[in-house]
């Protein structure tokens, strides 16, 4: 660059942006990458065929976009926002009747926090199906798990603060799931709630951790997963089934190629955010009643899987046996040992396909029918009179079903002379699908007093 | 230098270091567990001041006279429920359901407390007549007083399922 003509202006930009603004040649869009303090997060050039929409289907960004709109939004909630059992719910009030835009802000908080939390679940899905947990990436699995762990924290502790009927008896029964964990159960529910109830020091505590403690962890954790990315030099390359031989690798830069599709999806979904918000608003019930329970009452949405698994198992085994097998299973998904490298490949092979499919057939045909058979007529309690119920509602049923699982385990390995990956895979299928029946199930087909009934039913209880 | 020497330094340099590089990597661990403790005790629950709690914590029912046998009455203030049986012993039964924290109404119609969130039901001592809960409603201490029923709501009572001894009766006087 020439010393003769610059202008008091053009050296304060320079000073600002070492890098063009508006690259136009490929030199320049490198530099402006790497002097980018965000988009030095991201690798320089990445393989041309993770491009693909299908192969991602932009769930990670889509998430990031998500946290940022949350980060906004929830920052001017907190303008308004009083977090004391007496204000809280008269301030939501306020905020929706007499702040400009305040439905409007409060419905794009609530429903990105909600889509959020399915989009991250997809996320999941999606890298684990794609065999992206292996080695460069198992360590980013980790980060993974813990930011998805972050986000229901955050959404489970946002859920309180509103004051209403719903959240506080949906943070009062989730709550009271802690006292089921032997030992420290009591300690850590007490310590949660502030108390021995929901009261002024939960909403502080929730508070807190809702507008402090989990957005920092969430502002740090997340570059770290995007750098994580960068270091395994961008996301895992698909595979084709049909053609194995490796694809010539054709690098492409990450501006402008990767940076204009993700602006793409961004822009689409917030787009999507907004008219949704102006069309629904965020529920809102009556003020939180200690002394009355509303019927039925509910978990969480994203709880409600768990809140089934309580209406079939002893509390021991449905809030803290079964979650624990779960979330240890997640955390040592890539450290086992596999048979071989199946980075890349949807489902890993076309038989693994076939088997996904069966095993997805085979929980959306026994999970509906185990439930309605445990609510109508299976009952150990009553069989096994002699019994503690820990071990009749609670050990028995666990051991039939893991044998179940075990023997669809064997089964499907013998019956498709398939591999440890492509059984273990048959198998997660089975749970996962089981888990979004179960979930499913909890939102939709349980009316008054949890027994089961149909959608329309549900719907106008209150 | 000769080698004797070189030998000598690596034995000795060392130890010393790695002694302190020891010291060192101990008081940081020492330090950090102080901080976790000093962050724990921090947010502990407090307990309410004592003079606060004891006049919170004891309610005056009413006279002994004033509750039917085999009837419940609510105490919205106490969060429980004065059960008298129907040999005349008082119960106060906390209102919260022991499976998952619901506050449970008294159907009368039915005579039992029938949970709206997950569809359990006890009976007027408190036991579990149909689960999920896995345990009898938890009590509070009843004492009679002068023939006044009086309820401390301080000290929560768990217990497995219902047994006379749990029964506070009042003193019958004129019955000699």
């Amino acid at each position: 660059m020439t010393q003769a003509r610059t202008t008091l202006f053009s050296r304060i930009r320079n000073s600002i942006f070492w890098a063009p603004i508006l690259p136009q040649n490929e030199r320049e869009r490198k530099k402006f990458l790497l002097n980018n303090l965000i988009l030095h997060f991201r690798p320089r050039t990445i393989p041309e065929q993770t491009l693909k929409f299908t192969h991602t289907w932009g769930l990670g960004g889509i998430a990031a976009a998500l946290v940022m709109l949350l980060f906004l939004t929830g920052i001017m909630l907190k303008f308004i926002y009083e977090p004391f059992p007496g204000r809280a719910y008269d301030s939501i009030i306020l905020l929706q009747q007499d702040v400009w835009f305040g439905q409007f802000i409060r419905n794009i908080h609530h429903w990105s926090a909600n889509i959020l939390v399915v989009v991250v679940f997809l996320h999941m899905v999606r890298v684990f199906f794609t065999g992206a947990f292996h080695p460069p990436r198992q360590f980013n699995w980790i980060i993974g798990l813990i930011l998805f762990f972050l986000i229901i924290i955050s959404n489970f502790t946002g859920y309180l603060l509103p004051w209403d009927q719903l959240a506080f008896w949906a943070i009062t029964i989730c709550t009271s799931m802690f006292e089921y964990i032997p030992g420290v159960g009591m300690w850590l529910q007490k310590l949660i709630r502030g108390g021995a109830e929901i009261g002024p020091e939960s909403l502080k505590t929730f508070f807190t951790l809702h507008s402090a403690i989990v957005p920092a962890c969430l502002i740090t954790l997340m570059p770290f997963h995007f750098w994580r990315v960068r270091k395994a030099r961008g996301v895992v390359t698909p595979r084709s089934l049909r053609d194995k031989s490796e694809p010539a690798v054709i690098k492409v830069p990450t501006v402008p190629d990767l940076i204009l599709r993700e602006l793409v999806v961004a822009l689409v979904l917030i787009a999507f955010i907004l008219v949704f918000s102006i069309i629904f608003n965020a529920p809102l019930e009556d003020k939180a009643n200690p002394g009355l329970s509303p019927n039925p009452a509910k978990a969480p949405w994203y709880f409600l899987g768990m809140q089934e698994l309580l209406l079939h198992f002893h509390p021991l085994f449905a809030v803290f046996i079964i979650p624990i097998f779960v979330i240890g299973f997640l955390i040592l998904l890539p450290y086992f040992k596999y048979d071989s490298d199946v980075t890349g490949f949807w489902f890993i092979s076309q038989k693994g396909r076939r088997m996904a499919m069966v095993s997805a057939f085979c929980a959306v045909i026994a999970t509906p029918i185990w439930i309605i058979a445990d609510e109508s007529f299976i009952d150990f309690t009553a069989w096994l009179p002699g019994l503690p119920t820990v071990i009749s509602n609670g050990l028995l049923p666990v051991v039939i079903v893991a044998v179940v699982v075990i023997g669809f385990y064997l089964l499907i390995k013998k019956k498709y002379a398939a591999t440890k990956n492509e059984a273990l895979q048959a198998v997660f299928v089975l749970l996962l699908v089981s888990f979004i029946i179960l979930t499913l199930t909890g939102i939709w087909f349980r009316g008054q007093g949890m027994a089961l009934s149909w959608p329309w039913q549900v719907g106008v209880m209150e | 230098m000769c080698k004797q020497d070189k030998a000598k330094t690596a034995e000795v340099e060392p130890s010393r270091r790695s002694f302190l590089t020891k010291l060192w990597i101990g008081l940081g661990f020492i330090a950090l567990i102080e901080f976790i403790w000093v962050v724990i005790a921090f947010l502990r629950p407090r307990k309410p001041r004592l003079s606060e709690a004891n006049a919170e914590a004891i309610i005056t029912a009413g006279p002994v006279e004033s509750f039917a046998p085999a009837s419940v009455t609510a105490f919205v203030r106490g969060r429980f429920y004065l059960s008298r049986q129907e040999d005349g012993g008082f119960l106060a039964l906390s209102r919260k359901c022991t499976h998952l924290g619901c506050t449970v109404p008294w159907v009368e119609k039915e005579n039992k407390f029938e949970c709206p969130c997950h569809a359990s039901a006890f009976d007027i001592t408190g036991n579990v007549i149909s689960p999920p809960a896995p345990r009898a409603l938890d009590i509070y201490k009843v004492f009679i007083e002068n023939n006044i029923v009086k309820v401390d709501t301080d000290k929560l009572i768990k217990r497995s399922e219902f047994r006379a001894e749990q029964v506070t009766y009042p003193k019958k006087f004129n019955n000699d």
